[in-house]
């Protein structure tokens, strides 16, 4: 039966508001390719993305002229690295970093992630030599992102490798200072890390996952603002149940893709990440959304409780719709991927401790922030340990993604183009965090009873 | 399979026959039809069956979207399912 109502209300949709999957992203397990040889574990690693990701591309293509859905990245998702490099002990794993980005340019998706390492509770054979060549392997690839997950709300956090990154991300922002910094661009420090997450810099198939696997994000905050702008001067429970509505049918698009997709691969249908995922596009803003909501701007008091609203609503809308749910899920705040925010930050609304609030509702972290490239790494480190902290005692997944602007102040304008967008160098806070810092040790797991 | 062809625009004289015309060129056999015109907007949609299609679906809806461009309105040519699954539980 046609519904033109129906029909005409998702091609507006998809036309003027910005629908979209934002990836296709395939797991796949690298365990089968560990070898005490290095080269022989890469060429491994290289034929078998190539082999069972060679369709990926052009299956995401047919899929979207034939739906009419707008696929954005078709993505590779990996295997942590370190644990591949244990078997090779002495040999640099920059080299594994290499086969990864050959192996991304054959099949042509737009970014490969799991240059990673868990490392929550210590290192393990190869954790150390990975995370140590993380500024080298970002610097002399194009589409290999990493990631190390450095607490879980299990296990506490590692504060040697907090300590650790805070050197590791301004490494990489030296490495890539002649590219806009883009480096660390491409590297998230997480705590609680999901292991089926589809979305970059963030995603690697997590040793409890399949061999393979088809994981789907979806996106869609400008059918979200548009909703809620046209329903007028509503209730906050009618705004919430507008976000619910909406994320059930953009999350039913998601499901109906990942499923295509699953089926024409003949690899398992993993999950739907119900993700709110802003782009620098106009009119593709989760910040929009929040001033839709009734904010002059986003970071005004008032903006941490709207995004609950919003994450929460997200979530209970897009869970019906889908069969698995899984990766972040939520709504994402990446400053220089949305034009709200960058706005936001531009005009002095939005600062990072704002931010550092909003991430204790959202779905990920701090994510996409640029700083000023004279911050002491123990000050990078100290933002992690906040950040892993409000991730770890709240039982959820939080994220550290900066970029150090090197040669830049804050005030100063960072670009990258793209998807990653660009924007305002913002200032931290910069009394001393070094003693804490450099204490290391274990942050202990925190009480899981008691939650008053 | 069926699918969707929606077409939005200006009003104006053939846009039904054109379509229509591809349709039958293909083999492609049209099952529903609805049109509306509000205010010189032209708005229908047409459920197809392209199971016979004589070439492959992107081409049959490349044909339609250029054709649209042409007369200067929209064609959308997309499987039925899309729409299904995101109005339909």
């Amino acid at each position: 039966m046609i519904n033109t109502d129906d029909i005409l209300e998702t091609i507006h949709m998809i036309d003027d508001e910005n629908l979209d999957v934002r990836t296709i992203t395939m797991g796949i397990s690298l365990l089968d390719c560990i070898d005490s040889d290095v080269d022989k574990a890469c060429d491994k690693i290289y034929d078998k993305i190539c082999h069972y990701a060679g369709n990926l591309v052009k299956t995401g293509e047919d899929i979207s002229k034939e739906y009419g859905i707008p696929i954005i990245n078709k993505r590779v998702s990996v295997t942590p690295i370190s644990m591949v490099a244990a078997a090779c002990p002495g040999k640099n794993p920059v080299r594994f970093a290499l086969a990864l980005d050959r192996a991304a340019k054959t099949i042509g998706v737009n970014f490969i992630g799991g240059y990673s390492a868990l490392v929550q509770k210590g290192f393990a054979p190869g954790d150390y030599a990975v995370i140590q060549s993380i500024p080298e392997a970002l610097s002399r690839t194009d589409l290999v992102c990493s990631s190390v997950n450095v607490g879980t709300t299990k296990a506490g956090i590692n504060m040697d490798a907090v300590a650790k990154m805070g050197h590791i991300v301004l490494d990489t922002a030296k490495a890539t200072a002649d590219r806009n910094c883009i480096g660390p661009a491409k590297l998230v420090v997480f705590c609680n890390a999901p292991e089926d997450n589809p979305f970059m810099a963030g995603a690697f198939q997590g040793p409890g996952e399949p061999d393979c696997e088809i994981n789907v994000g979806v996106s869609g905050p400008g059918v979200v603002r548009a909703a809620i702008k046209k329903a007028g001067d509503c209730d906050i429970a009618e705004v919430a149940n507008i976000v619910k509505k909406t994320a059930f049918k953009v999350t039913r698009m998601g499901q109906l893709v990942a499923q295509e997709a699953s089926k024409r691969l003949c690899v398992p249908f993993g999950i739907v990440d119900l993700s709110l995922a802003p782009t620098p596009a106009v009119g593709d803003s989760v910040a929009h959304i929040l001033e839709e909501m009734g904010l002059e701007s986003c970071g005004a008091h008032g903006t941490t409780a709207c995004l609950a609203l919003l994450n929460d609503a997200v979530k209970k809308g897009g869970i019906m719709a889908s069969s698995h749910v899984g990766g972040l899920s939520g709504a994402f705040i990446p400053v220089t991927e949305d034009a709200g925010m960058i706005d936001a930050a531009r005009c002095g609304s939005l600062s990072i401790t704002k931010l550092e609030a909003m991430t204790a509702v959202c779905s990920v972290g701090l994510d996409m922030i640029v700083i000023p490239g004279d911050v002491p790494p123990e000050i990078i480190s100290a933002i992690i340990a906040d950040e892993a902290a409000i991730g770890l005692v709240n039982s959820k997944t939080t994220a550290v993604r900066l970029i150090p602007a090197i040669g830049k102040k804050a005030g100063d304008e960072l670009s990258f183009g793209g998807l990653l967008g660009g924007g305002p160098v913002m200032e931290v806070n910069r009394y001393s965090p070094l003693k804490f810092i450099s204490r290391g040790g274990r942050f202990p797991a925190p009480l899981q009873s008691l939650k008053n | 399979m069926h699918t969707v062809i929606s077409v939005i625009g200006k009003d104006r004289v053939g846009i039904l026959a054109r379509v229509s015309g591809i349709c039958a060129k293909h083999e492609v056999n049209v099952t529903d039809v609805t049109q509306s015109v509000t205010e010189n907007l032209f708005a229908m949609i047409m459920l197809v069956d392209i199971s016979k299609c004589d070439v492959p679906f992107s081409c049959f809806a490349d044909e339609l979207t250029e054709a649209g461009k042409e007369m200067g309105i929209s064609i959308h040519t997309v499987h039925e399912d899309i729409y299904n699954s995101m109005h339909h539980i």
